[in-house]
């Protein structure tokens, strides 16, 4: 019975973050039009945009492989499985254990991966120009990725995320100059890895500026879709990422009744909606930068990880 | 068991005097590589059954050899588990060779060697003194390098034999003055006996320090790593998988042999040249990865970049064990032994890969293929595995070794040096960008040689390789995967080689639910690639079916849409250069990249150029001043080749007058 209840929780997680995460992309487009004064679009537009895309035929390049075809599925689950292992709103859920920041880490890594390998395969320039942009951003944002899991391992002395707010929350943490590092960090990683601006620009249609969209111009229908909901699979993922180890209050134990879990549910939404408009604030404060000035931007993010985890070091021996 | 080892390295070594009485008999090729075959599998059940019943180390001592001091042999954890992956990778390279050596226009310049190279690697692994190991290493060493010479008509191939020939001969060298400080004044050259010696912290870290030269520059450590790149792609396919993924490992085996068993305790200090250069190594060896535009050379940095996260690891492991946490010290060294079967796995893979694609093509630049995923779909799956694993993602078996690696790095804080509490987290840092440059690496070598459209003829009328060869590669390609989702089978089998090197073990992993690795304790990490792959299987596939079944299932074939602009030319794709480019450009400080454009004047409508430069520091700040100085040193000694007898005779007395005389300061 407690096996069954449990089982149900983690498959309510994962629904939940597969719900909620176009509604977060809408938020953010919507909160972006209100602050440069436009109307917008519904908050409800991404899932009617999934939906019409589902709908419609495949229209696909004439020498694309099967790996063309597998890819949107394989970024979809490699996504959604590392989504499903964040706390949303609840910890410890059953298969929290199953793979910890690292390996979370590494399958959105595998997620891109595949993505770059899709924008190779039909053989246009603009998917490769994607393609190897992504890998460069990427090649940066991963090391300065797992420096911050190193400093947030190093405080909570766990990489395991549930153990993590466990810690967290607990108070003990207090402030901490290396936990506000990381912080920084993290929302410069975020940013790159869900190509907002100033990395790159998700509204863009031009050619020479885009590095996430050139790499799916060839998709249509289905297969598109699944790369849109991957994709903002990813933003929900970070911002759930970034809410549970630094703002981790509101997170229900798994062994918490319905009240508790609803208020943790509450608690999430909450979470998001701030941190989706603060997004939307920064994306709208700043201009889109040039690629190459991309590795400044995420060298600082490498360099407040690792002197955050060096801090941690002063501090101890201090 | 150690009789079965010897034996089957005995046979190794008589095929080869075979092989080359068997010149012009049509099905040579067939009989050595099914009869290697054979004997590798054997030696791989060999180490396998020892590391299973834990049998006690056995050894052998045979009169032949040096009159005091015979031949000793012995066969304990360790060398089990380099004979298992030795025996793996050369049955999976013998099995390709079947098929691969058929293309082999010449092949009595293999046949003779490729045997004799498996034997003497054997024996290198069973050696248990210092006579029989460096006589196997130098067995092993010549006999590569005579593979590396099969293409001897080429030019390449010969300048790559005589660096390959000089960097060899160098290593042995300082081998030869690790194992003499080790013996000791007394001789003691068996391996007991060096094990028995006690030695100062100041001959230990030298020996250390040797060993890092002599073994390092057989496994490719950066500085002494120029010859790899230019002498594994030079030999045949099967011969570079086995160059890249086994004897790679010897290397590391006479190390990890020599620093962890014979050499007794060394001092935490000397940990750090190991961590560092191995944290360099790998990052350097896979920026060179990242910009080569040969198939064969970019596998062979990408084996340095491996060396490299091993030899961190075993570094990590030096410093916990210098400081008596040998629970962690063996998180660390079984993350390096782990990595470097892993390494085993994917790399023979994709140099089997890359001799199909270059028996399918006849090219090995990557600027000259393309599209293959169409021509070749079965090496494109298996070379789909092999990339994936490499590149270090979940849920395949080089993500484990990795992860392992990252958790061995998060005890530092528990080292009572601050010095190493430092450097520590700041070398892994530059592991995680050697992950993530692996990746980049990857994604450059298979797009541009897989994906896209064919950028040559013969790429565009390529065939599927032999089904020989197919089955090699499924093999490595299966073997990758399992590794990675049941990983704690590995881990368990390399247990007792970590125990007899830092006397303790990881916790036993079989017993864990869903495969689950927990390295130290639950409540710090866990990882279960087995649940991984469920999940992405599930989800995915669920997915799919979903989709087509309540949504849409059309789909229509169109010209490709590249933003309206589609270009015929194939010319117009990303090819290995331009992808490399964002890396190159970023990194152009380490890489010493100089690109120049020449632009016609205006009007002219002669084409505009590109060209980029890349320069190894090494060769430009290490090896070619050290040539000059060598050529200058000869040129001008040259002169005493053509004295009289009268000069020559002084010349002997004043040096025999210098020695006396040094000998009697000495006394």
């Amino acid at each position: 019975m407690e096996l069954i209840a449990n089982l149900v929780l983690q498959g309510v997680q994962m629904l939940i973050v597969l719900a909620l995460a176009p509604g977060l992309t809408g938020l953010v487009r919507k909160i972006k039009a209100r602050l440069t004064r436009r109307r917008g679009a519904s908050i409800l537009q991404p899932y009617r945009d999934l939906a019409r895309l589902l709908r419609k035929e495949v229209v696909l390049a004439e020498n694309a492989s099967w790996l063309f075809r597998v890819s949107p599925y394989m970024i979809f689950a490699a996504t959604w499985a590392a989504a499903a292992l964040v706390p949303t709103f609840a910890i410890g859920l059953h298969f929290s254990w199953t793979a910890d920041l690292i390996a979370i880490v590494a399958l959105l890594a595998s997620a891109r991966f595949f993505l770059a390998l899709a924008g190779m395969d039909v053989g246009t320039s603009f998917g490769g120009i994607g393609s190897s942009r992504e890998m460069m951003i990427g090649a940066l944002a991963e090391p300065a990725m797992l420096l911050m899991v190193f400093t947030v391992a190093l405080v909570a002395g766990s990489t395991q995320l549930s153990n993590v707010v466990a810690f967290t929350a607990s108070g003990e943490v207090g402030i901490r100059v290396s936990m506000g590092m990381a912080l920084i960090a993290l929302v410069i990683v975020a940013i790159a890895e869900n190509a907002r601006i100033p990395v790159d620009n998700p509204a863009t249609h031009l050619e020479l500026t885009m590095v996430h969209e050139a790499m799916v111009l060839e998709y249509s229908g289905r297969h598109l879709a699944m790369i849109e909901l991957a994709a903002a699979l990813k933003l929900l993922l970070y911002m759930a990422l970034i809410g549970c180890i630094f703002v981790p209050w509101g997170l229900a134990p798994a062994s918490a009744g319905l009240g508790g879990l609803v208020a943790g549910g509450a608690f999430f939404l909450v979470k998001l909606a701030v941190s989706g408009t603060l997004l939307a604030l920064f994306e709208t404060s700043f201009a889109k930068m040039r690629v190459f000035r991309v590795p400044d931007f995420l060298g600082v993010a490498l360099m407040l990880g690792l002197l955050g985890t060096l801090l941690l070091f002063v501090s101890r021996s201090l | 068991m150690i009789i079965a080892a010897l034996g089957i390295a005995l046979c190794l070594l008589a095929l080869s005097l075979a092989a080359t009485a068997m010149r012009g008999f049509a099905p040579a090729s067939g009989v050595v590589y099914g009869a290697s075959a054979a004997l590798c599998a054997a030696l791989a059940a060999v180490g396998a059954w020892t590391l299973l019943t834990e049998a006690a180390a056995s050894g052998l001592r045979v009169p032949v050899g040096l009159p005091w001091l015979g031949t000793h042999l012995r066969l304990d954890a360790l060398s089990a588990l380099f004979l298992m992956l030795l025996g793996t990778g050369a049955a999976a390279a013998s099995v390709y060779a079947i098929g691969y050596g058929r293309h082999e226009h010449e092949p009595h310049r293999v046949l003779p060697f490729y045997p004799g190279f498996l034997g003497a690697m054997t024996l290198v692994l069973l050696a248990d003194d210092a006579f029989t190991f460096l006589l196997s290493w130098e067995v092993m060493s010549l006999l590569s390098w005579a593979l590396v010479l099969t293409h001897h008509r080429e030019d390449e191939a010969r300048s790559a034999g005589f660096l390959y020939l000089v960097m060899a001969g160098f290593g042995t060298m300082v081998l030869l003055l690790a194992f003499g400080l080790m013996a000791g004044p007394e001789g003691g050259y068996d391996f007991t006996a060096i094990r028995e010696l006690g030695r100062g912290p100041g001959l230990a870290a030298l020996v250390l320090v040797l060993m890092m030269v002599g073994a390092g520059s057989k496994a490719g450590l950066v500085p002494l790593h120029v010859w790899l790149p230019v002498a594994h792609p030079a030999a045949p396919s099967h011969v570079s998988a086995l160059m890249s993924g086994v004897m790679t490992k010897v290397a590391l085996y006479g190390f990890v042999r020599v620093t962890f068993d014979l050499l007794g305790p060394v001092a935490w200090w000397m940990s750090v040249p190991v961590i560092v250069i191995g944290a360099v190594t790998a990052v350097m060896g896979i920026l060179f990865a990242n910009v080569d535009g040969d198939a064969k050379r970019v596998l062979a940095y990408s084996t340095i970049e491996n060396i490299g996260v091993i030899f961190a690891a075993l570094g990590l492991a030096l410093a916990f064990r210098a400081s008596d946490m040998a629970a962690l010290a063996a998180l660390a060294l079984t993350a390096g032994l782990v990595h470097a079967m892993n390494h085993m796995l994917f790399k023979s893979l994709l140099f089997m890969v890359a001799g199909a694609v270059l028996n399918a093509t006849g090219r090995r630049d990557l600027d000259a293929l393309g599209g293959l995923i169409h021509r070749m779909p079965k090496t494109a799956v298996l070379a789909l595995v092999g990339v994936t694993a490499i590149s270090a993602l979940p849920p395949l078996n080089g993500f484990v070794s990795e992860w392992l690696l990252f958790q061995a790095v998060l005890q530092s804080p528990n080292l009572p040096q601050p010095g190493l509490q430092f450097l520590v987290p700041a070398m892994g840092g530059l592991l995680a960008l050697a992950a993530a440059l692996a990746a980049a690496c990857f994604v450059r070598f298979y797009g541009v040689i897989f994906l896209g459209r064919p950028r040559s003829d013969v790429a565009r009328d390529a065939v599927e390789t032999d089904r020989w060869s197919l089955a090699a590669m499924g093999g490595l390609a299966l073997l990758c995967v399992l590794a990675g989702i049941v990983p704690g089978v590995l881990i368990d089998l390399v247990a007792p080689a970590v125990d007899l090197a830092v006397g303790a073990r990881m916790p036993l992993q079989a017993g864990n639910a869903w495969m689950t690795l927990i390295p130290v304790a639950e409540v710090r990490s866990s990882y279960s690639g087995l649940l991984v792959m469920v999940f992405i299987a599930i989800s995915g596939g669920a997915s799919a079916w979903l989709v087509h079944r309540l949504a849409s299932r059309r789909l229509r074939r169109a010209p490709a849409w590249d933003c309206g602009f589609p270009n015929a030319d194939p010319v117009t794709q990303y090819g290995g250069g331009s992808f490399a480019q964002p890396i190159r450009r970023v990194m152009a400080l380490v890489l010493v990249a100089r690109e120049t454009v020449t632009m016609p004047p205006p009007g002219d409508a002669a084409p505009a150029r590109h060209k980029v430069q890349i320069e190894d520091l090494a060769w430009s700040r290490i090896y070619r001043p050290l040539i000059a100085v060598v050529g200058s040193a000869t040129t001008r000694m040259n002169a005493l080749q053509f004295l009289t007898i009268r000069r020559y005779l002084s010349l002997v007395f004043g040096s025999l007058i210098l020695l006396l005389t040094g000998l009697a300061i000495w006394n």
